[in-house]
């Protein structure tokens, strides 16, 4: 099973969720003594990788400053197109963010062991893409000054918000899965954090991993409640991965906008945000266990499942598509049959339409065959397809739709500026920026859940879960 | 009456109210004082010290702090020393204005409406006076708050508006309090004073020894105060001549009728009791004299509600598309030369005498003419046969031999003594005047208020023949092209601050009152011609008075407060005269392969309001193109030359070439290139120079209309910037019902429910039970059978609600932010389509999109039914602007509006009843809630309820055409009830179930019976719109 690549170090691939004959100290000695080695023992891809994520980090600040102080002008948007690149980006960040917490609370509650290895990351990946998304709404708004106006606050104008609005539904979906995502991922960092402290060197990294980590003291009492409020709190998020994207949808579909007043709108929505935050996952992942030499971690059964879930929710979205063409059609409507037309046919745009059926249809097709899902840099390239079928399906949803809607004297165009551009490239730095400082300060898997795991596979064979959810499944075992 | 009038407080201090009484005039007033005084340094005796004062930082920060920008904030850098400084000169100024009286001018004006004891500080005056259109007087009412004129209505008590007002008299205010205005009298470029001016020119004159080489060069006069003036001044120097160059004005019109009936005569149409009118070639609801009366009757005879009603039936044949044209029942674009050649026919056929020989263009079906003949020999004494201003006179002379022949004289067409002062051909008038310049015998040359060194024809080479002038003198509004090579240039007072009087196209006259004192100082036409009499210190107050003392009999302060209250003097039309035509001995123009075609811009005119932001970026009609002029060609003139729109051409005459951006546009005469005037001004100010191309280098004097050019196409692209780019009503744009038209015709077969009305029913269910409006419900109607697209009600909108002007940048991303917009539509064939206007504003649905949408609920709907933007609450989501079927809302992407503490000059034309609106907010219109608001308390006060007619919208009012009905749906008497009780009521986009306030009234058209059928299959056989992607047209899809 075992595949040898032609690395220059000694890669050992395999099927398994770990790698067989895994120890608590070699985890430790792969995952925590990186995270508290000197500045001086960074690796140079790190500092590589940093140089270039705060220079678009800088990128991002000065379009920022741009912004505020010219105002909205400084983007493409225009009547009719009123909403453009920042809320493509928007809807593409949160759809990115949407991974982690499925993989994390999703996974869990269904006791797939192979989330294990990579919901750290994926979760900060969440929290990251939040963050990135969340910055979008208040920037495009025209007084990004008064944003708070948005929520719901007593105060001397005697105003609360419009709650009919999906706008303000947008407010309460992201803020809740911005604050239940962080706090799924500091309890699950805890019994880590406090390894960590255990194993600190410098007083400074004791204090600071030692105030983070809460008192964990690893009694049998603290990893039963730990234990439990994490399953609470995976419970309390699964939902959100449904709700948040679905409010996003309900963005457009509450619309009249032909194009966007779509009931299929929020399970489609989903699907998508589902499909690019696993293509974000491989996109991360795939470096990562390279750089770090986590391949015995962050196995070929991790991508391929990352792969399939990807192929399934690929495939959900490319119904949406055939769905919104068929209810165009059906609908007899003027404007749906001319929107159709335009998004596939118009003179502007058609590329779009087709370039994202290129990306999410035509690309995510090799993901059929087991070996392409266990060739790293073959899902590397899909996923990076899938990213710009996601980014241009926002594109075509958001932008073409609004070029051509009801009356035809104010049809327009729309191009985008180098400010649109600056603010996206540069969100990429505020992303990076992020990541790499997780990277690089916190352990980037979940050590004490791989412990976990490696002392079932020690003690039970190879996928120890696996092999008691199937007896499960056939009866021979009761919960 | 008049004495329910005192005199008026404000802009001119009056005699009885001491200064101090209206403070924010009397700031303008000092200023212009200060000014006067500074100017003449003859009061060193009291005012030594002011010199000092004048010239110091302090005062030159004090004048620019109190007196512009009237609610600015001190602001945050003025330290301790610079308060107590700017302390100091307040008090020294203070004192200036107590000392100020003995020279104190006694002039009074009268406010039209209110009387000064009604006066309430926050409401407006109006005051009636004209704004000239070609020298002719279009009545209006100034409205002035607290001294300063902010917006410029028509008079509706006067005969050449009836209410209405052009987009450019609308946009007038801005010119006003334009910084770019010429504001110092210059020697050679160097300031000089009005005494300094006046000694010279006394000098001047009295070395002219007999007077024989001054000559005077003016616009088209209509004024009988400035022509009488004029007269003295040639009286007093024999051999002085006076020409006059416009280069807009219809010389062919005075030629024509001198030919046909061997004088000078103006004629007045009757509209409203025209059956058929024939236009070759005439925009007349848009251009010439009594242009907006015209529109105004022509409306009113075709105005439509009911299958009963009956209506007129316009002609048109014309090169280039116009508004007028719009409306047409039967359009066909022709070649100029083939224009001419059709009315030789139309009059051989009518058996005018003399009418010359021509074979029927080839463009004009059979079946189209003989309908045309037939019906106007059916309608003979009830039609009107009319050419526009830019054809030659035997065009002109036919039109007029044929209303002679029809029996229209008396009926239709009225001919009444000449309204201008001195009708002439201006084109050989001002030939004549190069020829002198050329010869040397011209000593001293005035030009008054005309610009010849940027628009006359480019054979007689105005500015070199100008340089051998003795000595020029330039008197004009702006330092112009004229003004900078003249030796001696005045300022020119505005419309709005000066004291004058015009005559309008019936010769009724108006005696013009300022608003204001001159705001950048400045002399008037009178002014200047008292000081070439020898009489500088003369004031236009003083001489308009003393002028028409002496015309009235009976009291004369009761004459002058009723005319000046009126707008208009009592009986003061033209007499009618009688005519005998002559037989006519005129040849045809002849034509070209490819001719340019000239037309005054829509905006701009012959350039002169080429610095007006407003009028740069008005849409102009079907093309909508802003800030650029283009070289309008027909889809296949474009496919011939090999050109696309936004290519650029390169047009050749004569040695001159002028590069143009290419439009293509359809219903423009194949083989014809339409090109505007006053586009490429060099030394407009800072908004208008450099803006398109200047095309008067092809004109000449003899074909000052038309002429054969040749054409090539050049490198590059030159973007223009439109604000519409998708016209066609062709498939999808069909199936749409946007624009519901139909005929009479049709109308009749089905008066309970005509099909092209109502094309499809949606049966409206909501589980919700509908609002109650208990007081008031505000509605609308447009009627698309009456609007000719002429964008009065765009710029009406624009001053009254202080929308911003973006730039053409701005305009080609597509963020302008005209509240209403006229939407241009074309259908049929490619060469001579069908078009419709259609405005748009604010629907105020019921149910509006928007309002949901919001979460902030910044937009909402009000108790009387007003879908409203709370422009604080706004945070600038701009869901609502996505969500809104119509796009009308407009958002501030940029700071586009000027706000307080940068604010310029131009920020006085702002109306202080609407918010000034920042960036990151949404706008759009508000049925003009403040004029609603304003009604609420009148009635309120009284009370009673607001009458129907009490509040008018600022698009209604402007409306030339009568196209816009507004008020209370609550009101079963309302006229905007029984406007939407028409069965040709349709609501825009009602199968969203947005349930508009604002509805259309369908468009009905009344083809002849003969000719219908015939031009259907015309348009078949040539190509559809819908299949120009070869021509590259954005007009069509």
């Amino acid at each position: 099973m075992a595949v040898v690549t032609g690395a220059p170090r000694k890669v050992v691939e395999t099927n398994r969720v770990i790698a067989p004959g895994q120890t608590a100290g070699m985890l430790d000695d792969v995952v925590n003594t990186p995270v508290l080695v000197g500045p001086q023992r960074t690796p140079t891809w790190w500092w590589v990788g940093f140089a270039i994520t705060l220079s678009l980090l800088g990128l991002y600040l000065v379009s920022i400053v741009r912004l505020v102080t010219t105002g909205v002008g400084i983007f493409g948007n225009n009547q009719p197109v009123s909403w453009a690149m920042p809320i493509i980006n928007f809807v593409w960040w949160i759809g990115i963010g949407h991974a982690g917490t499925l993989i994390s609370a999703a996974l869990l509650l269904f006791r797939q062991p192979w989330r294990t290895s990579i919901n750290r990351f994926a979760e900060a990946m969440t929290i990251f893409a939040v963050v990135c998304a969340g910055l979008y709404p208040i920037l495009h708004i025209g007084r990004p000054w008064v944003f708070y106006w948005l929520m719901p606050y007593p105060n001397t104008h005697g105003m609360f918000p419009n709650f009919r609005s999906a706008l303000t539904w947008d407010v309460f979906a992201i803020s809740t899965y911005a604050s239940v995502s962080l706090l799924f991922w500091f309890i699950g960092l805890i019994p880590d954090l406090a390894t960590l402290r255990d194993a600190a060197k410098s007083r400074f990294q004791k204090l600071i991993y030692g105030a983070l980590a809460l008192g964990w003291n690893g009694s049998a009492k603290a990893w039963q409640r730990y234990m439990r409020a994490y399953l609470l709190l995976a419970a309390l998020s699964f939902p959100l991965v449904l709700s948040v994207h679905s409010t996003i949808a309900m963005d457009f579909a509450i619309s009249q906008v032909p194009g966007w007043n779509n009931t299929v709108m929020p399970p489609y929505f989903v699907a998508g945000a589902v499909f690019a935050g696993f293509a974000m996952v491989l996109l991360l992942a795939i470096p990562l266990r390279r750089a770090f030499g986590f391949e015995h971690l962050i196995t070929l059964r991790h991508l391929d499942n990352a792969a399939k879930l990807m192929l399934a929710t690929g495939m959900i979205v490319v119904y949406g598509y055939v769905v919104e063409l068929f209810y165009a059609w059906y609908s007899g409507v003027e404007f749906e049959v001319f929107m159709a037309y335009n998004r596939v046919l118009g003179a502007d745009h058609w590329w779009a339409f087709w370039a994202l059926i290129a990306c999410n249809l035509v690309a995510i097709q090799p993901l059929w065959f087991r070996r392409v899902r266990q060739t790293p840099w073959a899902l590397f390239v899909i996923s990076i397809f899938v990213s710009i079928g996601m980014w241009l399906e926002r594109f075509v949803i958001v932008v073409v739709s609004l070029t051509k809607d009801f009356l035809p004297s104010s049809w327009g165009n729309y191009v985008p500026t180098f400010w649109d551009w600056a603010l996206f490239i540069g969100s990429f730095g505020l992303f990076g920026t992020l990541f790499l400082l997780f990277l690089r300060l916190l352990p980037a898997i979940a050590t004490s859940e791989m412990k976990e795991l490696a002392h079932h596979d020690a003690h039970h064979g190879p996928d120890a879960y696996e092999s008691i959810r199937e007896a499960y499944y056939r009866g021979e075992v009761r919960a | 009456m008049s004495d329910a009038i005192p005199p008026a407080r404000l802009g001119i201090a009056p005699t009885e109210a001491p200064i101090a009484d209206a403070q924010a005039v009397d700031l303008a007033a000092i200023r212009a004082r200060v000014r006067e005084r500074l100017a003449e340094r003859s009061g060193a005796e009291y005012w030594r010290s002011l010199d000092e004062l004048a010239d110091t930082v302090e005062f030159q920060e004090f004048l620019r702090k109190e007196f512009p920008r009237q609610a600015a904030p001190l602001e945050a850098s003025l330290d301790r020393r610079d308060f107590l400084k700017l302390l100091g000169a307040s008090l020294a100024l203070g004192g200036l204005s107590a000392c100020a009286r003995p020279p104190q001018p006694h002039e009074k004006i009268v406010p039209y409406v209110r009387a000064p004891e009604d006066h309430v500080p926050g409401r407006p005056d109006f005051y009636a006076t004209a704004v000239l259109d070609g020298g002719y007087a279009e009545g209006v009412l100034a409205e002035n708050h607290q001294g300063r004129p902010t917006r410029v209505e028509g008079n509706p008590d006067h005969p050449a508006s009836l209410g209405a007002a052009h987009a450019i008299t609308s946009a007038t205010v801005l010119s006003l309090y334009d910084p770019d205005r010429s504001q110092q009298l210059l020697q050679g470029g160097s300031p000089r004073s009005w005494s300094q001016f006046a000694t010279a020119m006394g000098e001047r004159l009295a070395a002219l020894a007999d007077g024989s080489r001054l000559r005077l060069l003016t616009e088209t006069v209509t004024s009988p105060t400035l022509a009488a003036q004029i007269r003295e001044l040639l009286a007093a120097h024999p051999g002085a001549r006076w020409h006059q160059w416009d280069p807009l004005h219809a010389d062919g019109a005075v030629a024509g009728l001198r030919a046909l009936f061997g004088e000078d005569v103006a004629p007045v149409f009757d509209f409203r009791r025209a059956d058929v009118v024939v236009s070759f070639g005439a925009d007349f609801t848009q251009v010439g004299p009594g242009r907006l009366r015209y529109a105004k009757d022509f409306a009113r005879r075709r105005r439509v509600r009911s299958a009963d009603d009956d209506m007129n039936r316009l002609w048109q044949v014309e090169s280039t598309p116009t508004p007028t044209g719009t409306l047409a029942d039967h359009r066909l674009a022709l070649a100029p030369a083939d224009v001419a050649a059709l009315a030789a026919v139309v009059a051989a056929e009518m058996g005018i005498a003399g009418a010359p020989a021509a074979a029927l263009p080839a463009r004009v079906p059979r079946a189209w003419i003989d309908a045309l003949l037939a019906d106007l020999r059916e309608h003979a004494g009830r039609s009107i046969v009319v050419a526009g201003a830019d054809q030659p006179a035997v065009v002109h002379a036919l039109a007029h031999a044929l209303n002679v022949e029809l029996g229209n004289v008396g009926a239709t067409v009225r001919y009444v003594a000449p309204v201008a002062a001195a009708p002439a051909e201006h084109a050989q008038d001002l030939r004549e005047l190069v020829a002198d310049l050329r010869a040397g015998a011209v000593d001293l040359l005035v030009v008054i208020g005309a610009n010849p060194v940027f628009t006359a024809p480019a054979d007689l080479g105005f500015a070199e023949a100008m340089a051998r002038a003795g000595t020029t003198v330039h008197l004009g509004e702006q330092l112009d092209e004229t003004g900078r090579l003249a030796r001696w240039h005045v300022p020119r007072t505005h419309t709005l601050e000066a004291w004058g009087d015009a005559r309008a196209f019936d010769g009724s006259v108006t005696i013009q009152q300022p608003l204001f004192a001159p705001f950048y100082g400045g002399k008037s036409d009178l002014e200047l011609l008292e000081a070439l009499l020898g009489r500088p210190e003369r004031n236009g107050y003083d001489v308009i008075r003393d002028a028409w003392r002496e015309r009235v009999s009976g009291d004369f302060e009761t004459f002058w407060r009723r005319t000046l209250h009126l707008g208009v003097v009592d009986g003061s039309a033209a007499p009618e005269r009688s005519v005998t035509p002559r037989p006519l001995a005129q040849s045809l123009p002849t034509g070209g392969d490819l001719v340019v075609h000239f037309h005054a811009d829509h905006g701009l005119a012959d350039g002169r309001h080429a610095n007006n932001g407003w009028l740069q970026e008005l849409p102009r009609p079907f093309s909508k193109l802003t800030w650029d002029n283009a070289a309008i060609l027909a889809p296949a003139t474009a496919e011939r030359l090999d050109v696309r729109s936004h290519d650029r051409l390169a047009l050749r005459v004569d040695g001159a070439e002028v590069v143009l951006p290419v439009w293509v546009q359809p219903g423009q005469a194949p083989g014809v290139i339409g090109v505007a005037l006053g586009f490429g001004r060099t030394a407009a100010g800072r908004v208008g120079d450099g803006v398109g191309a200047d095309v008067y280098p092809l004109r000449s004097s003899a074909e000052a209309w038309s002429r054969p050019v040749t054409a090539e196409r050049v490198r590059g692209r030159h973007r223009l910037a439109t604000t519409q780019t998708h016209h066609s009503l062709e498939g999808t744009g069909e199936r749409r019902h946007i624009v519901r038209a139909g005929t009479l015709g049709e109308l009749r077969a089905e008066p309970e429910h005509p099909k092209f009305v109502h094309p499809v029913t949606h049966p409206v269910s909501d589980i919700i039970p509908d609002w109650k409006y208990e007081g008031y419900a505000w509605g609308m109607v447009i009627d698309m059978t009456v609007c000719t697209g002429c964008n009065a009600c765009v710029t009406a909108c624009q001053s009254e609600n202080n929308v911003p002007i973006v730039g053409k940048e701005q305009v080609i991303v597509g963020r302008e932010m005209h509240w209403i917009r006229v939407d241009a539509y074309y259908k049929g064939d490619l060469d001579d389509p069908e078009f419709y206007n259609m405005p748009v504003a604010c629907q105020h649905c019921e149910k509006a999109p928007c309002e949901p949408v919001c979460p902030v609920a910044a937009t909402v709907h009000d108790a009387e039914g007003l879908n409203v933007m709370v422009y604080n609450r706004c945070v600038g989501t701009r869901y609502c602007a996505n969500n809104c079927p119509y796009k009308v809302r407009r958002y501030n992407y940029l700071q586009f509006a000027e706000l307080a503490v940068n604010a310029s000059e131009l920020s006085l034309a702002h109306n202080p009843d609407v918010t000034v609106r920042s960036r990151g907010v949404m706008e759009k219109c508000t049925y003009c809630t403040q004029r609603i608001s304003a009604a609420r308390i009148q009635a309120g006060n009284e009370g009673r309820r607001i009458r129907d007619g009490e509040v008018v919208t600022a698009c209604q009012s402007a409306c030339p055409s009568e196209a816009i009905v507004f008020g209370d749906l609550n009101d079963p008497e309302s006229a905007v009830v029984a406007a939407k009780a028409s069965v040709l009521d349709y609501k825009l986009l009602e199968e969203l179930n947005t349930v508009p306030r604002t509805s259309y009234l369908a468009r009905v058209g009344n083809p002849h019976p003969d000719v219908a059928s015939a031009s259907r299959t015309v348009s078949r056989a040539s190509r559809p719109v819908a299949s120009s992607s070869r021509t590259g047209s954005e007009g069509v899809l």
